[in-house]
C-alpha cells in the first residue's frame, strides 16, 4: 500500500460554542510518510486524543484540511460519506488498553475486521494467523483474551490495527501499561509492520522509555504543533 | 461473518441459562394460568357432556340447575316424555357436599339419577372399574379423582352408601369430582333434617290442633308423612328424538309449561359466560400481570447485559461495525433469553404446574403457539430499551481521553 501517508493542513477544532468553547486544536501541521512511525508529544489538555479523534473520523473538526493516501478526507468538511467504512478500512487504532471484545476468542477478535468488509471466515482467520506469526502470539490463537498476559493483549491489538491493512494506524499511549522491555517490543513490532506494510503510524505517548525511538517527533501543546527531530535510536 | 451474539451466549452461558429458567419459572406460571383457564371451561363442558342431554328444564325464570337453584315438582318429565320430538326425559338433583373419607374428606358434587340404566340422561356415560348402580338404594358410583375407591363405604347426610363402580372426568362446573346415587336417595338427603329437627316437627305438627283432630283419625299420620316427603327434584334432563332441532323442542315445552328450558348452547353460554366469568377475568388479569413482569424482568436483563458490553460496543462501532449488526446483536440475545426462558416454561407447566395443581390445567397447544408468539414480541420490545442505549455509544469513547 502505498500513497502520500497522512497529511494534516492547519486542523482546528472547537468544543463547543460560546462562553463555554474549547479550542482544543488551534493550527495542527503534521506529516507522517508511509513507512515511517512518529511519537506526538504533549502535556496533559494539550489535545493529543482530539487530534486522533479527528484523525480517526469519530469527531468532525472545525476547520482544515486532511489527506489520506490520496484522498482529501476532510477539507472544511467531510469529503468522504460513508465515516464508518472509512474507519473499517483505512485506519487502524490501536488505544491504551487492548480493548479486545471479550467473548471471542483473539483469532476472531482480529478476523472481525475482515468479516466486517465481506471477507469469507476462512480468509479472514488467515490473515489473522498471519499476523500472529509476526507477532509471536501464534501459539495462543485460539485463547479467549482473558487467558492472554497484559503484553500478548496488547499485540493481538495491535494485530487487530493491522489487519485491514490501514494506510494509517493511530496509537494512543499503547505502552503505558506495559514494563519497558515489552514497550520497546512493542515499538519494534510498529516499526516492522510500517515498514512491511508500507502503513503510516502515529504514536501518541508519554512514555519516557520509548520517545528515544522516534526519529520524527511532534510536539503539541495548547493545539499547536511543533515538529522536532528525534533521536532515533536503535532499540536492538 | 460470524454470530456476536451466539459467541456472546456460549462465552457467559452460566447467566443466560439461569436468568432464563428463572424467566421461565414465570412463563410456565402464565401458561399453567392460561391452562387453568382452559381447563375450568373444559370441567364445565364434560359435565355437560357427560349428562347426556340436549335440553334442560329448570324452574321458571332461573339459571338453573348449575349456577342458581332450581326446583321443579318430581312428576313433570312425565308431562314432557309425552311432547313431540322429546326421546328422553329424567328427573336429576345435584347437591354439593363434604364427604369423609379415609385420609380426610372430599368435597363432591352428589347427582341423583332415575331408575333406568345407562343412557338415561343423567347417568354416566361410562366407567373405568366396577358396575353402574343396579339396586334402588344406597348404592354409589364415584368419580375416581374423589380418590374413592371400590367397595368403600361412604356417608352422606342420614345414609351409608357402598361405592360399586368409578369414572373418569366426572366433575361438577367447579371441578369437583361427582358422586352418583339414586335420585329417591338424593331427594332424601336434599330434604331430610337430622333426627332431633325430625322429632321436634313431628312434636310442633301434633301440638297444632288443626292438624291433630280427634274427629279425623289418620290426618296427622298422613300430614306427617306429607311433611317428610321431598317431591322435588333440580331439573329434568331431556334428550331429542334424532332429526328434530332442539331449539324446536325447547320452545314446544316454554309454551306449554310454566318452565325455562335451556338448549346446550345456552347452556354453556350460562357456565362459560356467568358462572366463571368473574373467574376467567381474574385469571385474564393475572396473565397480563405476569406479562408485565416478564417485559421488565427481560428489558432489565438485557439491559443491564448490554450496559456490561459499552466498551465492546464502542470499539465495535470504532471498528466500522454497522448499527444492524449491534442492533442484531442484543436482540437475538434477547430473543435467546425468550426461547430458553419458552423452553423451560413449557416443561415446567407441562410436567412440574399441571400435575400439582388442584385444578384440572388444560395445556392446549394453541395456548403455547400463542404464549410463544407473545414471548418473541416480549423479548423484542424489551430489547428496545438496550438497543437505544448501544446507538447512543460514542465510537470515541473506545479512544478514551
Ligand atoms: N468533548 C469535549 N468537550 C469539551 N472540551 C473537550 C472535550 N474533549 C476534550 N476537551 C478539551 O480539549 C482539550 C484537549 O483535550 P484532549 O483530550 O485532546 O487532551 P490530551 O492531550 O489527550 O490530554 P491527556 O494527555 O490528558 O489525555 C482539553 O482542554 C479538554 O478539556
Ligand atoms: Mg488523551
Amino acid at each position: 500500500m502505498s500513497g502520500k501517508g497522512i497529511q494534516i493542513m492547519g486542523l482546528r477544532k472547537r468544543y463547543g460554542s460560546g462562553d463555554t468553547a474549547v479550542d482544543a486544536l488551534k493550527k495542527v501541521d503534521m506529516r507522517v510518510a508511509p513507512g515511517e512511525v512518529v511519537g506526538l508529544i504533549g502535556p496533559s489538555g494539550s489535545g493529543k486524543t482530539t487530534l486522533l479523534k479527528c484523525l480517526g473520523a469519530v469527531i468532525e473538526p472545525t476547520a482544515g484540511k486532511m489527506i489520506l493516501g490520496d484522498d482529501v478526507i476532510y477539507d472544511d468538511g467531510w469529503k468522504v460519506k460513508d465515516l464508518r467504512a472509512l474507519r473499517r478500512d483505512r485506519i487502524g487504532f490501536v488505544f491504551q488498553a487492548p480493548y479486545l471484545i471479550p467473548f471471542l476468542d483473539i483469532t476472531d477478535n482480529v478476523a472481525l475486521l475482515p468479516m466486517l468488509a465481506g471477507i469469507p471466515n476462512a480468509e479472514a482467520r488467515n490473515r489473522a494467523r498471519e499476523l500472529f506469526k509476526a507477532l509471536d502470539v501464534e501459539h495462543r490463537a485460539k485463547a479467549m483474551p482473558s487467558q492472554l498476559s497484559g503484553g500478548e493483549q496488547q499485540r493481538v491489538a495491535i494485530a487487530r490495527g493491522l489487519v485491514n491493512r490501514p494506510p494509517v494506524i493511530l496509537a494512543d499511549e499503547p505502552t503505558a501499561p506495559l514494563d519497558s522491555e515489552r514497550a520497546l517490543a512493542v515499538i519494534r513490532i510498529l516499526n516492522d509492520m510500517a515498514k512491511k506494510f508500507e502503513t503510516a503510524i502515529i504514536v501518541v505517548t508519554h512514555d519516557e522509555k520509548i520517545i528515544p525511538t522516534f526519529r520524527r517527533i511532534y510536539h503539541i501543546r495548547d493545539g499547536v504543533t511543533y515538529e522536532e527531530a528525534g533521536e532515533g535510536r536503535d532499540f536492538e | 461473518m460470524i454470530s456476536l451474539a451466539g459467541r456472546d451466549i456460549l462465552h457467559s452461558w452460566g447467566k443466560f441459562v439461569f436468568t432464563g429458567m428463572g424467566l421461565g419459572l414465570l412463563i410456565g406460571i402464565t401458561l399453567s394460568m392460561a391452562g387453568i383457564y382452559r381447563g375450568m371451561v373444559d370441567d364445565a363442558k364434560v359435565l355437560l357432556d357427560n349428562s347426556g342431554a340436549d335440553l334442560w328444564v329448570v324452574q321458571k325464570d332461573t339459571l338453573g340447575p348449575y349456577a342458581e337453584p332450581s326446583s321443579i315438582y318430581d312428576d313433570i318429565w312425565r308431562g314432557i316424555r309425552g311432547m313431540p320430538g322429546v326421546y328422553q326425559a329424567a328427573n336429576i338433583t345435584y347437591l354439593t357436599m363434604q364427604v369423609s373419607k379415609e385420609g380426610g374428606d372430599v368435597r363432591v358434587m352428589v347427582a341423583g339419577i332415575t331408575p333406568g340404566g345407562p343412557g338415561t340422561p343423567g347417568w354416566p356415560p361410562y366407567l373405568v372399574a366396577g358396575r353402574q348402580i343396579t339396586r334402588s338404594h344406597y348404592e354409589a358410583v364415584a368419580d375416581i379423582a374423589s380418590g374413592l375407591k371400590l367397595g368403600e363405604r361412604i356417608r352422606l347426610r342420614r345414609h351409608h352408601y357402598t361405592v360399586v363402580g368409578l369414572t373418569r372426568r366426572m366433575v361438577s362446573s367447579n371441578g369437583d369430582p361427582m358422586v352418583f346415587i339414586p335420585l329417591k336417595d338424593a331427594q332424601e338427603e336434599q330434604f331430610l333434617k337430622d333426627n332431633d329437627a325430625i322429632r321436634a316437627q313431628r312434636r310442633r305438627t301434633a301440638e297444632n290442633p288443626a292438624f291433630n283432630r280427634p274427629g279425623v283419625p289418620g290426618l296427622l299420620d298422613a300430614i306427617i308423612a306429607s311433611q317428610s316427603t321431598n317431591p322435588y327434584v333440580n331439573a329434568v334432563l331431556v334428550r331429542v328424538k334424532k332429526g328434530h332441532d332442539p331449539e324446536q323442542v325447547a320452545e314446544f315445552i316454554r309454551r306449554w309449561k310454566r318452565l325455562t328450558v335451556y338448549t346446550r348452547s345456552q347452556m354453556e353460554e350460562i357456565l362459560v359466560g356467568k358462572l366463571i366469568a368473574t373467574a376467567a377475568k381474574q385469571i385474564f388479569m393475572f396473565l397480563v400481570i405476569l406479562s408485565l413482569v416478564s417485559s421488565a424482568i427481560v428489558a432489565f436483563i438485557i439491559y443491564t447485559l448490554t450496559l456490561g458490553k459499552i466498551r465492546e460496543i464502542a470499539v465495535l462501532k470504532l471498528i466500522g461495525t454497522k448499527n444492524r449488526t449491534i442492533i442484531g446483536l442484543i436482540m437475538q440475545q434477547s430473543i435467546a433469553l425468550g426461547l430458553i426462558g419458552f423452553v423451560v416454561g413449557k416443561i415446567s407447566a407441562t410436567l412440574l404446574m399441571a400435575p400439582i395443581f388442584p385444578k384440572y390445567v388444560l395445556l392446549e397447544p394453541l395456548d403455547s403457539a400463542i404464549g410463544f408468539i407473545a414471548v418473541v414480541m416480549i423479548c423484542i420490545l424489551s430489547s428496545i430499551v438496550a438497543i437505544r442505549a448501544a446507538l447512543r455509544v460514542d465510537p470515541a469513547e473506545a479512544i478514551g481521553g
